[in-house]
């Protein structure tokens, strides 16, 4: 029943088709087979990624007595390499902390500046939205360098709070444009409500805007959380010491060592650093597909 | 406002305070507001955009404050075989990679736009190559690139038994520019279909009914409606591509860090080998201002180019 529902509220070209003169083996050619194909190849690194992190050293370089799509038998050996040997546990805490600061950093900024540009309104206020919207299309290539000698000036170098506070950067026109989104969908009429009951303007933001947009300050926080996790650049300019790294970059500069690579160790630890935010994403699919496409569409 | 249309009961009521009622002044809260947004970006973004432009007319190095040289760094990097290496390889690599995702990802959103069962959770698994932290998943791509073991020379050669030897993908420089664009295809390939969706469920099914009465075929359908209705959100999330795909830094630096023989530099990588390694912060951030042109370039063409609106929907879209 549902399903004839959905299908005809489907606005896919296929529909009709299905009406017409569309049979079984058509669909399944023309959709099963290339979702498929796309879901297989989109899946197969970390396939990889994983199934080289549990294969103990023997198996990872020899294909010819054993089949290199499965493990005969997994280890944890890389894993515990990883943990026990490195200083891997330590970069995972330190990305966390960055991610973290940044997110709340970036939040608490752009929930008040997309306050003050939807709801405030005062003159000039859509300008300040595109100029906040542009910086965003400033890229972190561009920017890297002149930040690297600000950071400097600041005396943050080689500081993880160097990242805290640069990543806001991009994370800011993002959130701020999400949350301006998000704003809007609420009713003006329930702020005036307040305003005539003699909330001032912050009880207000406070006690009932902020409220009715924890959708939209979930969705800017997870998206957040995993830009600054998966950010790369700024953390290789910035952090020298071997400690203070986060993961993407630790994993590159301090577990590629030598000329033989030690593929195991390298899949656990990119396997580890990706667990996070894939669990993470699991747990809020629906925020990150509604953000990422209200911030399209916006 | 509150205040003032309601003194007495305010009054006795409550006693708002100097500091609450300065917060509740209007342009005090506007300006109180947009500080921490406004700041953090002034200066961690557009001083910092300043200070590169500047950093590009000096010969600045670590440690050392630079003078004002002029156009020096930009006439040395004019006759930088390298510099025109990265130039041809940032906007090859750009063509051929957002050719790729939008080929391939605007396929996958049709596909998706389909009704089968495991919908969402298909969706869902979709979206993750874009999820993962990029050097991460380019770690995966460089075991899966190994001149040895990689998996794909296995497949062709002992599997399929297509190949005697085994694919050398980052070894020379053709293979390994073609092997980065593969990747980057990889993992641009959901953020295009995502959006590209989104896009598509908004085309009302009215049209395709009515083209369907005229006798349209599925081509003629994708062609005349799909098409021009998808193109507004297609012009946005192309520039975005654009511009994240030219300025691509990690993929590369994880993959190749711009080898073999400096075939495959971004403009990205070739300013930080020079910038930041090298410590030649001046002639770094010449190469980095030598990309605005061209990001200026690619952001109005794919905008303008394609961002036709108005006439296209109708004056009551935006």
């Amino acid at each position: 029943m549902t399903d004839v529902a959905a299908q005809t509220s489907n606005v896919a070209s296929a529909t009709p088709d299905t009406m017409a003169w569309d049979s079984r083996t058509r669909r399944v050619v023309m959709i099963y087979l290339p979702l498929a194909c796309f879901v297989l190849i989109l899946l197969f690194p970390f396939y990889w990624m994983a199934i080289t992190s549990f294969k103990p050293n023997a198996e990872l370089l020899n294909y010819k007595e054993h089949n290199p799509f499965w493990i005969t038998s997994p280890t944890l050996a890389h894993i515990k390499h990883l943990l026990f040997d490195t200083s891997y546990p330590r970069w995972l805490k330190t990305t966390m902390m960055v991610a973290i600061g940044s997110t709340f950093l970036s939040l608490f900024a752009s929930t008040l500046a997309a306050y003050a540009i939807e709801r405030l309104r005062f003159r000039g206020s859509p300008y300040v939205g595109l100029g906040i919207y542009l910086a965003y299309l400033v890229p972190p290539s561009i920017l890297f360098i002149p930040l690297a000698t600000v950071i400097v000036q600041f005396g943050l170098f080689d500081s993880p709070l160097a990242l805290i506070l640069v990543y806001p950067t991009f994370l800011v026109p993002f959130c701020t444009w999400l949350l301006i989104g998000y704003f809007k969908s609420i009713p003006y009429e329930l702020e005036e409500c307040a305003l005539v009951d003699g909330a001032t303007r912050l009880q207000i933001l406070w006690r009932i805007t902020l409220p009715l947009a924890v959708p939209g300050l979930i969705s800017a926080g997870i998206f957040s959380f995993t830009l600054s996790w998966n950010e790369f650049i700024y953390a290789l300019a910035f952090i020298q010491s071997g400690a203070n790294k986060t993961v993407p970059v630790a994993i590159l500069t301090e577990l590629v060592t030598g000329d033989v690579y030690q593929w195991g160790a390298l899949m656990a630890g990119s396997l580890l650093g990706s667990l996070p935010v894939a669990l993470f994403y699991s747990l809020f699919v629906d925020y990150y597909v509604s953000s990422l496409t209200g911030a399209v569409k916006e | 406002m509150s205040v003032t249309t309601l003194p007495s009961r305010g009054a006795t009521l409550h006693q708002p305070g100097w500091l609450a009622r300065l917060f509740d002044y209007k342009p005090f809260l506007i300006v109180m507001c947009l500080a921490p947004a406004i700041g953090l970006l002034l200066v961690f973004l557009t001083y910092p955009l300043g200070l590169g432009i500047w950093l590009a007319f000096t010969d600045t190095t670590i440690g050392q404050r630079g003078i004002y040289i002029g156009l020096e760094n930009f006439q040395y990097l004019l006759k930088d075989p390298l510099w025109w290496n990265a130039v041809f390889y940032s906007i090859f690599y750009t063509a051929v990679a957002t050719f790729g995702k939008f080929a391939l990802g605007f396929w996958l959103a049709l596909l998706l736009n389909n009704h089968f069962p495991l919908k969402s959770l298909i969706r869902a698994i979709v979206l993750l190559p874009w999820i993962v932290p990029t050097v991460l998943s380019a770690l995966a791509f460089w075991w899966i690139y190994d001149p040895q073991f990689s998996i794909i020379s296995y497949l062709l050669v002992d599997v399929l038994h297509l190949r005697d030897d085994n694919v050398d993908f980052l070894g020379s420089p053709w293979p390994a520019r073609f092997s980065l664009i593969a990747a980057n295809i990889w993992r641009g390939i959901p953020f295009v279909a995502i959006s590209l969706l989104a896009g598509l469920q908004t085309i009302s099914p009215s049209l395709y009914e009515a083209a369907m009465l005229d006798g349209a075929t599925s081509w003629q359908r994708f062609r005349y409606i799909t098409f021009p209705m998808m193109m507004p959100i297609l012009a946005i999330v192309m520039t975005f591509s654009i511009i994240f795909t030219f300025t691509d830094f990690q993929l590369v630096y994880a993959i190749t860090r711009g080898g073999p023989v400096n075939s495959t530099h971004l403009l990205a990588t070739l300013a930080f080998q020079r910038g930041i390694a090298g410590g030649e912060l001046g002639e770094g951030a010449a190469i980095a201002v030598s990309m605005i042109p061209f990001l200026v370039f690619a952001t109005l063409f794919s905008y303008f180019g394609l961002a036709r609106r108005k006439w296209q929907q109708g004056e009551a879209n935006d």
